[in-house]
């Protein structure tokens, strides 16, 4: 009797004790929206879209940074989603059990939580020195690099949920792994591949210490490639780090937006893997 | 190879001759000779692990899907003698002519029709008209074209299992192969799709070189012309149908039978 009562009491405490972990975790996440909200929603309107950044104490908006940010993020999923691919690729299909499959794939566990500050060095030293100046396109390829080994991850996983049956079936019509690949495997993965990129994006369209060394910033509208150009993780760190108050307003603003991209990607890429998950997956 | 063993095979298809298997160091099969008739159902029974479903794939070259697989002997296919087995035999170029049907249904997920024209595909079929009319003469080949000619452009996913299993079968008769290798088909199926699938592999026989493993016995009895019953790697007899069951020449295929052991 007083083990069983025992038993209850320690799980009682264990229940508790998790439920309050959660809601710390919850509190953390509403606190962090509400904040934004209540500071970024009032200072939202057309001019954010439709001006370049200010100077100190007069009135502008953060179209330059918005479109860099876009062009940036994109140009980077552009360079990293398909080498990410092609190596995920390589890890599930041709270099199963392989030594070298079990070296890549650790290599990229560590690059996966490389602190993103070193990546921004590590392209620095690649590009801006050789080019002389801070451009786009290391901003471009320093994202890429942060998305590659998102994109490795999730494309060897997704593809390893494909049953292997599957690839039995077209290798015995005749067809070579290639075709295998990219006929069956890819379609059949279509939707978690989808998402993995759709999360790789989110994940760099936040960052902002591997633009610090690569894109800099741009107080005006840029769209050359190979100079340094405005971009809003950026243009939050400078404008929230000063002492007038349209600046930090702006950077409110800013960060309001990231979020919600990234909320509303987030959300998508979720609804695609629950959504339509099931029709990726024969035999149920 | 004696006599008795290829007495009432008019004109083999396949031959097997000496073929021993090995999974890197593992011999998994032992010197197997046998015939495969020519557009006939040869069954393959053993217990588990005998290594019939291991013979099975050596036919179409499977294991080479693996590292570590290794062949000795040869299948011979007629009537063009080649070495299904050879190591200078391209595995892509046996399994363009040999057909397979496996455990589990695993259809594309792609549409009925797309699952068909697969293979054709790839052999490089390109005209509608073609590819439509061997979609039609496929899947009235697997008894399947009445159930699914409304919804050839539906997914193959949404079909049940036992219509998969026929999609199956009609995606290998498509490309018109010199042999069909079945690797347990029903094992996964409700007893009435069992029955349609057996129906089918049936009077497959008029068009096509069958060779079925089974664990079930009385389905090798219901429809098959030869069996071959295998243990431990060893082919211990190989007769036809009637004959192995009735009367076997070996004390290991009787006491299997009779359901001693296996």
């Amino acid at each position: 009797m007083s083990t069983l009562r025992r038993r209850r009491i320690m799980n009682f405490v264990a229940f508790s004790a998790s439920m309050f972990a959660t809601a710390i975790g919850l509190a953390l996440l509403g606190a962090i929206l509400w904040t934004l909200l209540s500071k970024g929603v009032g200072a939202v309107n057309l001019a954010v879209f439709t001006q370049m950044t200010p100077g100190p104490g007069s009135a502008g908006g953060l179209l330059n940074a918005i479109f860099g940010s876009v062009i940036m993020t994109l140009l980077g999923i552009l360079i990293g989603a398909p080498i990410g691919l092609l190596a995920g690729t390589y890890l599930a299909e041709y270099g199963r059990g392989t030594r070298l499959s079990t070296v890549v794939r650790f290599i990229n566990d560590v690059q996966l939580s490389a602190p993103s500050i070193i990546v921004g060095l590590f392209v620095y030293m690649l590009l801006v020195i050789r080019m002389g100046h801070f451009s786009a396109i290391a901003g471009a390829v320093a994202l890429a690099v942060i998305a590659l080994p998102v994109m490795v991850r999730t494309t060897e996983d997704m593809l390893n949920l494909v049953p292997r049956s599957m690839r039995d079936g077209s290798a015995a019509l005749g067809a070579q792994p290639w075709r295998t690949i990219t006929h069956i495997v890819y379609p059949a993965a279509r939707n978690g591949l989808l998402t993995g990129a759709m999360l790789a994006v989110a994940r760099i369209s936040g960052e902002t210490a591997p633009l610090l060394f690569t894109a800099l910033n741009n107080q005006f509208w840029s769209s050359d490639l190979t100079r340094p150009m405005a971009n809003l993780p950026v243009v939050i760190f400078q404008f929230a780090m000063s002492p007038y108050k349209d600046w930090q307003q702006l950077a409110w603003v800013g960060a309001l937006l990231i979020t919600l991209f990234v909320l509303v990607l987030s959300v998508i890429a979720r609804s695609i893997s629950t959504l339509f998950g099931q029709h990726s997956n024969p035999g149920e | 190879m004696n006599d008795s063993v290829t007495a009432g095979v008019a004109g083999p298809r396949a031959l097997v001759q000496d073929l021993s298997f090995y999974y890197g160091t593992f011999k998994a099969l032992k010197r197997l000779n046998m015939p495969i008739a020519d557009r006939r159902v040869t069954a393959l029974i053993g217990p588990s692990g005998c290594g019939k479903s291991t013979f099975l794939r050596c036919f179409n070259r499977m294991h080479d899907l693996q590292p570590g697989a290794r062949y000795e002997g040869s299948i011979i296919l007629h009537p063009e003698d080649i070495d299904l087995v050879g190591r200078e035999v391209d595995p892509i170029d046996v399994r363009m002519r040999i057909g397979m049907v496996f455990q589990k249904p695993n259809p594309f997920p792609t549409s009925i029709a797309d699952n068909v024209t697969y293979g054709l595909r790839l052999r490089g079929m390109k005209s509608r008209t073609q590819l439509a009319h061997a979609v039609e003469q496929a899947l009235r080949g697997a008894a399947l074209w009445d159930e699914v000619k409304d919804r050839l452009h539906s997914s193959a996913l949404a079909l049940s299992g036992g219509q998969m299993q026929r999609l199956c079968i009609a995606r290998a008769l498509a490309t018109n192969p010199e042999m069909i290798l079945f690797d347990e088909p029903t094992s996964a199926l409700d007893p009435i799709a069992t029955a349609k699938i057996e129906e089918l592999i049936a009077a497959l026989r008029e068009q096509v070189t069958v060779l079925i493993v089974t664990h079930n016995m009385q389905q090798a009895a219901r429809i098959s012309d030869f069996t071959a019953f295998m243990f431990l790697g060893e082919l211990i007899e190989y007769a036809s149908t009637a004959t192995l069951f009735t009367n076997p020449s070996q004390k290991r295929t009787e006491d299997y039978i009779t359901g001693r052991y296996g």
